[in-house]
């Protein structure tokens, strides 16, 4: 096999990998098909949040702040240990954002700066490098002491996020407003040709309806953020920052595999510099850098002379001219300290701050099954595929509802969508087990055992029709889906402005009973604030935070 | 400044001056906005009656297939309702996330016998849809009505925004509201209710089965629920009304979901009557029809008869 070969292997190894990411963000979606489905204990059926499962950044995260590897989070192994002999080939030949990096940054500005001697410049090793690295130290300390933020920058949860919380929404949306445009226009045939694209395209790639996520600017702005910067510095994202790859980088220290180079044959050409995508150094007279490369094979297939070889135990002749290369990590001893140190003191940062407990938002309201705060804290990666999941648009990812130290973590906003009593799907994709796997009996709860409840509801009697305006209503008692139900009604006589008597039927809210689904705020007529609402008080998983005595007893017993 | 230049500068300049004023005048409309009468619906959809046939039958059988063969024989069988070729649209309840034993939504096995008879009589197409309360494709997954109706044959449509047109209703209260299509753009329509208590009108039978063909604003309705259940009967007249009493939701109604709120009656009810059906029906929540507001108001707005057994009332073994 020709080295040309084993080069397009790479690009198609590439494209299929980013195809299969993809398309699983795709499937993490429920999908109404009427046949063959277990109706008592409705799942997805493909295991779509595999992807994230073998990243071992996030086994690593999840394993120093919890003490556990979370089920299916072994498979990361299989991307870790070939690195450790093989060196970073997952993202030179695998991460689906480092694949879109490298493609964007073929689309480089046609400005001189950025082609010929200026882009070989560019692609020689620079010391802002190094900074993968320190975050890195930083965030596996963080994570240690209990606060797991490697998701805000690992690169396969951040992807998933972006696609699925911007990309994906994006896209529906500008597919909806061309088909409104096109049918505007009033043209034979355009309107009903946008409407017949749309129908066939829409199954595969869109929802089944629009959904509207909360807090999607941050997100999309760090995403537009890292693919434009691929236009000034060649995957500056996956060379500087991402801090997956300095951890794959961290363990190739003892790789066997390498680049072999042969300083007898080498003219000084530079080719092999033009499309080097880790900026290793692989030019001879300089030290190639085991934890930068991605194993793109560029240099060695663009090497006209054939001075170039990876192989596996590479042979290096040292002269002065030619220095050997080195598996080590160019960072600085008392930096690696400060950034282990800052990562330890970013715990007690944010837990010294009000939004943990304190003052703890009373809309904080996390997905069923989800585990108790601190722990979730230290278990969610904010990949979003429970957001993406939800067939009611009801999880989105918070700015700072939980402070600072959770954002873009999950909550459930009742007026945009309610939990839907039955549905059990934010647990089944979540891969590090922040969101527990819930049955149907578990959820709605059975004679021995209470349901999982996410909060409680209020009544606002100051905007509810028949508490405040003498109208009837009772949307809310319909909707509540517990048996019996949480909100019951009283016949009552009140007076209009004239004095007239009127009989209304005014909503009450047993605390034993609610579960804080957010059917009831979902469904008020009051749409902009609705008259019930539901907060986090009495959830299932804060003992801390219930507002009955007997919960409070029996968690004591 | 040369002649050339001038004719060159003053020439763009009066093009340029021409191509805006045009693009202005082209967009002018008089008009501040322009009203679109909506549509109405003026065809009934029923069938005229006969008066050697009874407008309202029952029928008792634990095999429910068989009390709806029974009870729709005896109101004149498929064929008085459905003629070949015609567009046949079903509306049961599919309402809420539940199964079919909780009661809160039609029985899966008598939709799904309903377009068999359809298609068996030569209707062209049947549809089947609903707008849901909850996440409607879960609604028409779990209640099983998606499944079964497809399987019989029939076009099942979850609704999309796309799917509704607004019509001018007419009523007190409903003037013009956005209706599903398949309600306005069809020649026959079956209304497929299950009886279920409410806390706001007592019972949802029939006539307030057909708050599922609206979209807009409808929790509003509730404000004045029994005007508005009966301007939307007066709007929307069902071909036929088949009542799904084989299970009762006795309590926790609309949507239930504890089985001991449920009675077993294995009862269908076939009526060309809506009024005469919701008056029957209520019997088994242990109401009268003269308790039930919205029933009392249909009558008096001339929709039906509240007394069923002077329409000509039978009971089928």
């Amino acid at each position: 096999m020709t080295i040309a070969t084993v080069r397009n292997l790479r690009r198609i190894s590439q494209v299929v990998f980013f195809g299969v990411f993809f398309w699983l963000i795709l499937k993490t979606n429920f999908e109404a098909a009427f046949e063959g489905v277990n109706i008592s204990d409705i799942s997805l059926p493909y295991p779509v949040s595999i992807a994230l499962q073998f990243d071992p950044l996030v086994a690593l995260g999840t394993l120093l702040a919890n003490g556990t590897l979370h089920k299916g989070l072994l498979w990361s192994l299989v991307i870790l240990i070939p690195t450790i002999f093989l060196g970073r080939f997952f993202c030179g030949w695998i991460c689906p954002l480092g694949s879109l990096n490298h493609w964007i940054s073929e689309v480089k500005s046609e400005r001189r700066k950025y082609r010929g001697k200026g882009k070989i410049q560019s692609n020689r090793y620079k010391s802002y490098q190094k900074i993968k690295f320190y975050l890195f130290f930083f965030l596996i300390t963080a994570a240690l002491a209990g606060t797991l933020q490697t998701g805000l920058l690992d690169p396969l949860p951040l992807l998933a996020r972006s696609l699925g919380t911007v990309v994906l929404p994006t896209m529906h949306s500008a597919a909806l407003g061309l088909v409104g445009w096109a049918k505007s226009l009033g043209l034979p045939y355009v309107g009903g040709g946008a409407q017949r694209a749309y129908d066939l395209i829409a199954p595969f790639l869109l929802n089944f309806r629009l959904v509207h996520f909360h807090g999607i600017l941050t997100i999309g702005l760090l995403f537009v953020a890292i693919l434009v910067l691929n236009r000034v510095f060649t995957r500056f994202w996956c060379r500087g920052i991402c801090p997956l790859g300095a951890m794959l980088g961290l363990f190739s220290r003892f790789a066997i595999f390498g680049l072999e180079k042969d300083e007898s044959s080498c003219d000084h050409c530079n080719l092999c510099l033009l499309h080097c995508q880790g900026a290793d150094n692989p030019d001879i007279g300089t030290r190639w850098r085991q934890a930068e490369c991605h194993l793109c094979l560029n240099c060695q297939a663009d090497c006209p002379q054939g001075s170039l070889k990876f192989k596996f135990f590479p042979q290096q002749e040292v002269t002065v001219k030619n220095p050997a290369s080195t598996p080590e990590i160019n960072v600085t001893r008392r930096k690696t300290v400060a950034s282990l140190a800052a990562g330890l003191a970013l715990y007690p940062l944010l837990r010294s701050g009000d939004a943990f407990k304190a003052n703890s938002n009373p809309r904080l309201i996390r997905p069923p099954g989800s585990i108790a705060e601190e722990a979730f804290l230290a278990r969610c990666i904010r990949c979003g595929q429970c957001m993406r999941v939800c067939p009611n648009n009801a999880l989105h990812p918070t700015l700072l509802e939980s402070g600072l130290e959770g954002i873009w973590t999950p909550i459930l906003i009742p007026a945009i969508g309610y939990c839907e009593p039955t549905c059990t799907l934010c647990g089944e994709v979540c891969p590090t087990g922040a969101i527990l796997e819930l049955t149907t009996t578990q959820k709605v709860g059975d004679e021995q055992n209470p349901p999982n409840r996410i909060g409680t509801a209020f009544m606002d009697r100051g905007r509810c029709l028949p508490w405040a305006m003498a109208k009837p209503c009772i949307v809310c008692e319909e909707w509540c889906p517990t048996s019996p139900k949480a909100i019951y009604l009283k016949d009552e006589t009140v007076l209009d402005r004239n004095g007239v008597e009127v009989r209304v039927k005014r909503p009450y809210i047993d605390p034993e009973l609610c579960t804080g689904c957010g059917a009831c705020e979902f469904a008020c007529p009051v749409t902009d604030k609705p008259a019930v609402y539901v907060t986090a008080i009495g959830e299932s998983r804060a003992p801390d935070r219930q507002l009955l005595l007997e919960r409070n007893l029996k968690q004591l017993t | 400044m040369k002649r050339r230049e001038f004719i060159k500068k003053t020439s763009s300049a009066v093009a340029l001056a021409i191509a805006t004023g045009g693009t202005a005048l082209f967009f002018d409309r008089r008009e501040s906005s322009r009203y679109v009468q909506p549509g109405r619906k003026t065809r009934s959809f029923e069938v005229a009656p006969k008066p050697s046939i009874p407008q309202i039958t029952l029928s008792r059988d634990e095999d429910s297939i068989a009390a709806l063969h029974k009870a729709l024989d005896a109101v004149g069988g498929t064929e008085r309702f459905v003629q070949p070729g015609e567009r046949v649209t079903i509306k049961p309840n599919i309402g809420w996330d539940r199964t079919a034993a909780q009661a809160a939504n039609t029985s899966p096995v008598l939709v799904g016998e309903m377009v068999r008879l359809c298609i068996a009589a030569g209707a062209a197409q049947v549809v089947v849809t609903d707008m849901s309360c909850n996440e409607p494709r879960r609604c028409f997954l779990r209640s099983g009505i998606g499944e079964a109706a497809e399987k019989a044959g029939a076009r099942v449509i979850i609704p999309s925004e796309d799917d509704f047109v607004t019509m001018h209703l007419g009523g007190k209260l409903l003037t013009e509201w956005p209706v599903l299509s398949p309600f306005v753009n069809t020649d026959r329509l079956i209304n497929m209710p299950i009886v279920k208590q409410h806390s706001l009108c007592s019972c949802t039978i029939a006539m307030k089965n057909l708050y599922g063909i609206l979209g807009g604003p409808r929790h509003q309705l509730h404000q004045q629920i029994d005007q508005s259940i009966v301007d939307l009967a007066a709007f929307c007249r069902p071909t036929l009304t088949v009542v799904d009493a084989t299970r009762v939701l006795i309590r926790g109604g609309p949507q239930g979901g504890s089985l001991g709120d449920v009675n077993i009656e294995h009862t269908v009810i076939c009526s060309t009557d809506q009024v005469a059906a919701d008056s029957r029906a209520c019997e088994f929540l242990g109401l009268s029809p003269s308790q039930v507001e919205h029933i009392v108001l249909a009558q008096k707005a001339g929709l039906g008869s509240m007394d069923y057994q002077a329409v000509g009332y039978r009971e089928i073994a």
